[in-house]
């Protein structure tokens, strides 16, 4: 399966723009069907009723140096979830053929670098699949030309190129000490750390922190979010800074801590204090984007943080609340798409009493809004737990205090987008707003339902969860 | 004093230069000048293919690159230019002393560094390793490749037209 | 090659070291949001180096080249994407004064 994830996308791609003009109208479509089909993909793969076998001479003549694991399929599902949601909303938002069909591609682009980075087995084939994904976002996100989308791209490039400087510098201590650059040789490095070993951890942690925008390294998120066009926000938040920057720390986090030294200390304090300090930054935002750009920041401290906690834990919560994030998130940025078409304005502070006008989009929002505060029965509340578990276990009762007060500023900001926006009386400029095309709804339903279906279902789950490993 | 120390020391002059200068132009041609003695450098240390693509790609393509977007910006008038410099000296006059001053401290240090040895029957040819082992980086490049096609094709389109 | 050249790991270090701080220098104290570029380009310059100067040291030059063949490539459209990006801000705002680049609050 794994070398069909990378070519089929990359057939589609060459296919779709070799093909004329006239049918580049349903390139959107297309697209739609594959994210669908890598969904249904990595949602099987647990179960291994795929049999994928007669790929094996594709496999032999290509010689990619692939493997799915269960992580692996985590990103790969919540890729095709966002891809899905992003495509529907830029469906609705892109009015131009050619810019949806760009669009489409360069969706395209980035699915197969996070698919790469889902499935390789080498710290410099996972630099070359991150920087594919990277340079694919900086250029989804001045899709619409505007100061602030330019200014919001070259900050996310900027930042985006220093880490890969940092991550390359690591591959070179890398060399030194290790002789290699597969997942393998640094593993064996970090199992008899040298002081050159410790500078590659370090240099390739830190550029995972500036391309996952954990503090301090978080000041081209917002911008970039805020400013892109809302489809690619969608797409940027539901996955894209998850894939680039904190799922390759979920992959090293158990060599680098398994390492002593001061590994979990550092993941721990960076992930807590981009966790708070997303939350507090959230609070004041008047604009609907910057706000929920802010609470990502915040949600991504968290999936850092629990791989502090307790390891047989660590990596399961952190995975959970990964693809949680991910619904919740997709679909907020959904919501404020919806929003922005129907009223035209992102500035909370103008709104009130959306909810009457637009039902499905309030309604959605507030189980996304409280899922990732935390609240029972929803799908968030069982990743809050345990990573709040986690940290308990693993004998860091400070900072399971921590994320537990953090849930409560969640809440409190969410609240007051939910008072701002959705809330009160519709105020007269309002009265005509009607509920968002089907492009914005049908993605926020389904991931809505998704979220509650999960949340109840998930301690029928977590057995089998627990027994299969994460 | 080697050779090699000469020409690196050549390479970080010419960086130094491409800093400290305040004619953009000038600064392309020395960023170029610190991509050819860096490849020099490559080749000196055996890393053939890789000093050959540093020359045409990096001082070249990229060069070219830089004076193409320096030609289609504004140039600022003369006389903003002349207090430019002045500000931009009071910015970058340390630059220089950092740099010597950091050479030579640095050059005192002689911690021992353990490096892993070479393998018995050496690498093997960077050619064969590109296309035998690391096939995969060669597909993300395509990849990324095609990412810049995709970029060229929406930023490089004037407004109007089709507009995205 | 002939000649011999030195095999320690410091003295490459420093120049490393040298071009690195150059980079960063002249990436944070500039105005000009294509002076900015440049210190990326040395950056960069500095990061392929000691990839090469790694696998030197090491014995292993092929694995090396090949890392920095690829790094190369993905710099060159980065390059270009960063270009383009600058060309549209130059377009819509009419100055490439990195001020003008930061006014959102971020």
């Amino acid at each position: 399966m794994s070398v069909l994830l990378l070519l089929a996308p990359f057939a589609l791609l060459i296919v779709l723009n070799v093909l004329p003009r006239s049918t580049q109208g349903a390139a959107w479509a297309v697209c739609l069907v594959l994210f669908v089909l890598q969904t249904a993909a990595a949602a099987l793969f647990p179960f291994a009723v795929l049999d994928w076998t007669f790929l094996a001479p594709i496999n032999e003549a290509v010689g990619f140096t692939l493997a799915v694991d269960n992580l692996g399929a985590l990103l790969l599902g919540t890729a095709g979830l966002a891809g899905i949601a992003a495509l529907l909303v830029g469906r609705a938002t892109f009015e131009q053929p050619r810019a949806r069909f760009l669009f489409s591609c360069l969706l395209l682009v980035s699915l197969i670098g996070m698919n790469g980075i889902a499935m390789v087995r080498d710290l410099f084939s996972l630099y070359v699949f991150i920087e594919a994904t990277s340079v694919a976002a900086f250029i989804l996100v001045p899709l619409r030309k505007g100061k602030d989308a330019f200014e919001g791209a070259w900050k996310y490039l900027i930042l985006s190129a220093v880490a890969s400087v940092l991550m390359l510098a690591s591959l070179g201590f890398f060399l030194l000490s290790a002789g290699g650059v597969s997942f393998d040789a640094a593993a064996a490095a970090l199992a008899a750390p040298t002081p050159f070993v410790w500078a590659a951890a370090a240099l390739f942690v830190s550029g995972l922190f500036v391309k996952g925008a954990m503090v301090p390294f978080h000041g081209w998120l917002a911008d970039a979010y805020t400013s892109a066009p809302p489809a690619v926000s969608v797409f940027l938040a539901g996955i894209v800074t998850k894939a680039s920057g904190i799922f390759a720390l979920i992959r090293l986090a158990p060599a680098l801590i398994g390492a002593a030294g001061p590994a979990r200390e550092i993941i721990l304090i960076a992930g807590a204090v981009t966790a708070v300090g997303g939350a507090f930054l959230s609070l004041g935002q008047a604009d609907m984007k910057r706000m929920l750009a802010w609470s990502s920041v915040s949600q991504m401290g968290y999936i850092v943080m629990a791989l502090g906690g307790d390891p047989s834990l660590a990596v399961l919560a952190a995975g959970l609340h990964f693809f949680n994030h991910a619904l919740s998130k997709a679909q907020l940025f959904a919501n404020a798409a919806a929003i922005e078409n129907r009223l035209g304005t992102r500035d909370m502070d103008r709104m009130g009493g959306i909810a009457a006008r637009m039902p499905l989009t309030g309604g959605t929002s507030a189980v996304a809004s409280l899922s990732i505060a935390g609240l029972p029965p929803l799908a968030g509340f069982w990743s809050k737990l345990l990573i709040v578990l986690a940290l308990w276990r693993g004998g860091e009762q400070v900072f399971a205090i921590i994320a537990i007060l953090t849930s409560l500023v969640t809440l409190a900001y969410f609240l007051s987008l939910q008072r701002r926006v959705f809330f009160g009386t519709v105020l007269p400029e309002w009265s005509a707003v009607q509920e968002a095309g089907p492009g914005f709804v049908v993605p926020a339903l389904v991931l809505a339902a998704l979220t509650v279906i999960i949340g109840i279902g998930f301690p029928f789950l977590l057995p089998f969860l627990l027994g299969g490993g994460a | 004093m080697t050779i090699m120390t000469i020409i690196l020391v050549l390479m970080v002059m010419a960086a130094l230069w491409a800093s400290m200068t305040s004619i953009l132009l000038r600064a392309t041609i020395a960023l170029a000048l610190a991509s050819a003695t860096l490849a020099v450098v490559m080749y000196s240390l055996g890393a053939t293919l890789a000093a050959v693509l540093e020359l045409s790609v990096c001082a070249g393509l990229i060069s070219v690159v830089f004076v193409s977007v320096i030609s289609l910006t504004q140039r600022t008038p003369f006389k903003d230019m002349l207090k430019q410099r002045r500000d931009r000296l009071a910015r970058y006059w340390p630059l220089p002393l950092v740099l010597v001053a950091g050479g030579v401290a640095l050059s005192f240090v002689h911690a021992p560094v353990r490096i892993v040895l070479p393998l018995p029957g050496g690498d093997g040819d960077v050619r064969t390793v590109m296309w035998t082992l690391r096939q995969l980086d060669l597909f993300g490049q395509i990849l990324v490749l095609l990412a810049g096609v995709f970029g060229v094709l929406v930023l490089f389109r004037k407004e109007g037209k089709d507009g995205a | 090659m002939a000649l011999e050249f030195p095999h320690s790991f410091w003295l490459y270090f420093i120049f490393f070291a040298l071009l690195f701080v150059d980079g960063l220098w002249c990436m944070l104290a500039t105005r000009n949001l294509l002076r900015v570029l440049i210190g990326l380009e040395i950056l960069m310059k500095s990061v392929t180096f000691f990839l090469i100067v790694a696998g030197y040291l090491s014995g292993r030059m092929a694995l090396a080249q090949a890392i920095v063949i690829t790094v190369i490539v993905i710099e060159v459209v980065v390059v270009v994407a960063a270009a383009g990006i600058i060309l549209g801000f130059f377009r819509t705002t009419d100055s490439l004064n990195v001020k003008n680049a930061r006014e959102m609050k971020g």
